[in-house]
């Protein structure tokens, strides 16, 4: 009983670091209508940077995010426009392809600079734990929750507090509309993307802290983003978070009572369990352009 | 004995009811005009019966045969056919291909014949050549004007010959000369034996080509019978210009 | 309309060539390295113009299209192992069982996925593939798992050891053109169109889309599922990653839109050109991490350069030179 416990509550603290990854798909696929596959080599090439700023500098792997965010951030900016906004026709089929190629390219840089070996980042605090009834939770974990939280939280607010958030939303619900109030979608869309590739680099920070990656990792880490953020309904930021949740402590308890083996597996039955009652997802709203 | 019957529908969506217990009957051979201010639930009455949304209560009745539940696939194979009100073709398909989408008959044999292929192929021209846009038959759809998609949009539906044809507003966006031709199509069409459903905003085209008229507000009927008649109802004055 | 005819001749007589061709091949170059490229090349056009089906013609792109050929090589390895059946020609009287294996599958799955629109039914696709491989891994008794799944030897060998394997890869390669090229001339073609420009506006006109998408993506599958059986029994022992590999299911698409999405000879045309290049690629850059560096630019120009795909380019540029010259287009200076 311990065990799932100690399992439910990993899988809250892992969730939020696929909450605030998934988040920032999702609203890429809110914006502009694409399905980012590279989202996934984007936060490992985020944590290979935090990385580089720990090995070479000894910069503690938070506060190298101050650093990471803005840099991927631009990043994020210019690949929009650079790969992204060019393609006019066919965009959801076109931009999955784009942004798989860009997926393989960073992978391959990657792998040129730091090979195939598996690597992790580790902080001064990040054996250290504390009790809780009968088992412990690393710091690390929590301080990457709190991390998680901060930034998912923040966005929130300025989705639903700030005049740039209301464009981005209006964005979301109807591009044309929105540009006839002039909104400068384009924009948007760019800064957007720009968001995303911030919250993929603080995502990937907690992410290499507590796992080994390699270059060749985004596989399954965009494999569990995207189930994610179909069970939570493309484009509500809301169904993300709770999906990411849901699915990561159902995959730990999994991984306890069953095995790790068959902890991935999981992630993808509830996804087809889900589906089969509700083609929408979670919080999906049915977008059929019908009549 | 009516071609369409629809007996206390409703369709609620969220808070907005926007068809409130509606009642129609849609006798065959005719064509009938439904008008009724904007918002009064017309196109959604449209997409309930061909199957587009789901009702909520009531029942459609077509040719004696229960149609609610039906996908707008089985509706128009059942015979009742729709245009849309921006209308739709298929952009990438020329506009003899657009003509020969449309079926009815499923089977293997119908869907993979290639005798019958060229009996449609003939069937397709001719009917592009009614509709005077015969020389853009080889044009991709996507290029064509607004006019000719229209005149496009009603070929493709009648090609399946459906009994029963919804016109979502036929004379929006279009100009007088052309809106002539489409009434005069329409006319001979309804004289081989097609029954036509229309609504439109624009009276004039409504008074004179359709011999019935139905009046909808708020979701449901509160007139009907023939154009004269119906333009003078106090109800339906009230309903156009009252608060 | 002598026109007509004359091109109606020369498409036939090109046609002819190209087939004789391919048939040929062996004859003209039988060293192995040649052959050894003909066989993935010829595998590729199969596997393109199988996937445009579904892809190109509806418009519902699947990016998991590589489970299905992973299925297909596990089904096929798997029956030849419980039926003893020795390495030999015989072996590829059962690529068809593969095949229908794969049907099945993809009857079970297309039914699933495909009550999703667009952007879900990819991810959907993706999942697909993912626990496909997550399955491949892991049943062990079942695949052998991380250790493999051998094929029988076959019983010829040497130089001659591609040749029955370029010659099956070309037949399914034909099957997969000859399908799709009937699909595209008859009426459940067109209606997959349109199911591609506007699926609510189909089923308005009484295009069953349920029924043809499922149809599709089955037909689509079972081909690619052979076409993976064959591949199988070619490599002689496969590995859960290098069959169930997103890399071939993402060049597969890539081909496709290459060539031209939604044309007969678009997939044909893209695998040509692509697939010699990646084996170049991987001949010389392969060891190197370089090689998907590489991969990714050529990936990223072909997209962003010709996004309509060749043949559709081509076409615009013909139709549009033909118009000047007609003086429909254009004032004459």
């Amino acid at each position: 009983m311990t065990l799932i416990l100690e399992a439910a509550v990993l899988g809250v603290l892992t969730g939020g670091v696929y909450a605030l990854m998934a988040s920032g798909l999702t609203l890429i696929f809110g914006v502009m209508r694409i399905i980012n596959v590279g989202h996934g080599a984007l936060v490992i090439l985020g944590a290979y940077l935090s990385f580089v700023l720990w090995r070479n500098m000894g910069v503690d792997p938070f506060v190298s995010l101050i650093v990471t965010m803005p840099v991927m951030f631009i990043l994020g900016v210019i690949l929009q426009i650079v790969f992204v906004r060019p393609l006019k026709t066919d965009r959801e089929a076109l931009s999955v392809l784009v942004t798989y190629a860009l997926a393989l390219g960073i992978e391959g840089l990657l792998g040129y600079f730091f090979t195939s070996n598996y690597v992790q980042i580790t902080a001064w605090y990040d054996t250290a734990s504390f009790p809780v009834g009968d088992f412990h939770i690393t710091y690390v974990y929590v301080y990457g929750f709190l991390l998680c939280l901060a930034i998912l939280g923040a966005i929130f607010l300025m989705l639903y507090r700030t005049t740039f958030g209301a464009a981005i939303r209006a964005t979301m619900l109807n591009r044309t509309a929105a540009q006839l109030v002039g909104i400068d979608v384009d924009r948007v869309s760019a800064v957007t993307f720009g968001i995303g590739m911030a919250t993929a680099a603080a995502g990937g920070v907690v992410f290499g802290i507590t796992n080994a990656f390699n270059p060749g990792s985004h596989y399954d880490l965009i494999s569990r983003l995207l189930t994610i953020i179909v069970l939570g309904g493309l484009g509500s930021l809301r169904g993300a978070v709770i999906a990411a949740l849901v699915m990561l402590v159902i995959q730990d308890i999994t991984a306890v009572v069953i095995s790790p083996v068959w902890a991935a597996f999981v992630f993808f039955v509830v996804l087809v369990a889900v589906l089969l009652f509700r083609p929408q997802g979670l919080f999906g709203i049915t977008v059929r352009d019908r009549v | 004995m009516s071609l369409l019957q629809v007996d206390h529908l409703s369709k609620r969506f969220g808070g907005v009811v926007a068809v409130d217990d509606c009642s129609l009957s849609i006798p065959a051979g005719g064509i009938t005009g439904l008008i009724g201010p904007n918002g009064s639930g017309k196109t959604t009455i449209f997409n309930l019966i061909t199957g587009f949304i789901a009702k909520d209560e009531g029942r459609i009745t077509f040719k004696s045969h229960t149609i609610d539940g039906l996908g707008p696939d089985r509706v128009y194979e059942r015979g009742i056919g729709r245009t849309f009100q921006l209308a739709r073709i298929f952009p990438r398909l020329t506009a003899l291909e657009n003509l020969l989408v449309p079926i009815r008959r499923r089977g293997l044999r119908a869907l993979f014949a290639r005798a019958g292929w060229s009996d449609e192929r003939t069937k397709a021209m001719e009917m592009l050549e009614f509709l005077e846009i015969g020389h853009v038959a080889g044009v991709l759809g996507g290029s064509l004007s607004y006019g000719q998609r229209k005149l496009l949009e009603l070929g493709a539906v009648m090609m399946a010959e459906p009994e029963l044809v919804l016109l979502d507003e036929p004379a929006g966006g279009v100009n007088p000369a052309l809106l002539e031709r489409i009434a005069d199509r329409l006319r001979t069409l309804n004289s081989r034996g097609t029954t036509f459903l229309i609504v439109e905003h624009n009276m004039s085209f409504v008074m004179n080509l359709c011999s019935e008229v139905i009046v909808v507000q708020r979701g449901r009927q509160i007139a009907s019978g023939k154009p004269e008649v119906v333009r003078s109802d106090p109800a339906v004055l009230d309903a156009y210009l009252g608060a | 309309m002598k026109r007509a005819t004359n091109t109606r001749v020369l498409t036939a007589g090109g046609l002819v060539l190209l087939v004789g061709l391919a048939l040929a091949l062996p004859a003209i170059a039988p060293d192995s390295a040649t052959t050894n490229i003909a066989v993935f090349t010829m595998m590729y056009v199969g596997l393109a113009t199988a996937w445009n089906i579904m892809g190109g013609y509806t418009g519902y792109i699947s990016l998991g299209h590589a489970g299905f050929f992973g299925f297909g090589s596990y089904a096929l390895g798997l029956l030849l192992a419980r039926l003893a059946i020795a390495g030999g020609y015989t072996v590829f009287l059962f690529v068809p069982v593969a095949g229908l294996l794969t049907a099945l599958l993809a009857a079970a799955v297309g039914w699933f996925a495909l009550r999703t629109r667009a952007a879900t039914f990819v991810i959907v696709t993706i999942a697909f593939m993912f626990m496909l491989q997550l399955l491949a891994e892991n049943l062990t008794s079942l695949t052998g798992g991380g250790a493999g799944l051998g094929f029988p030897n076959p019983r010829w060998r040497g130089d001659f050891y591609n040749i029955p394997f370029y010659y099956a890869m070309l037949a399914l390669a034909l099957l997969a053109l000859v399908v799709s090229w009937s699909i595209r001339r008859s009426k459940f073609g067109l209606g997959l169109l349109a199911i591609r420009d506007d699926e609510d506006k189909a089923l308005a006109v009484g295009v069953p889309a349920g029924a043809f998408k499922l149809t599709a993506f089955i037909v689509s599958a079972a081909l690619v599922g052979m076409i993976g059986g064959v591949y199988g029994y070619y490599v002689t022992y496969i590995y859960p990653q290098f069959v169930v590999d997103p890399l071939i299911g993402i060049s597969m698409v890539l081909m496709v839109f290459l060539g031209g999405l939604g044309t007969v000879w678009g997939p044909v045309l893209g695998a040509l050109i692509l697939e010699p290049a990646q084996l170049w690629l991987a001949y010389n850059y392969g060891a190197s991490r370089l090689y998907l560096v590489l991969y990714s630019a050529v990936f990223l120009l072909v997209i962003l350069l010709m996004p309509q795909g060749i043949l559709p380019s081509l076409g615009e540029l013909i139709a549009r030179r033909r118009a000047r010259l007609a003086g429909t287009v254009g004032a004459a200076p």
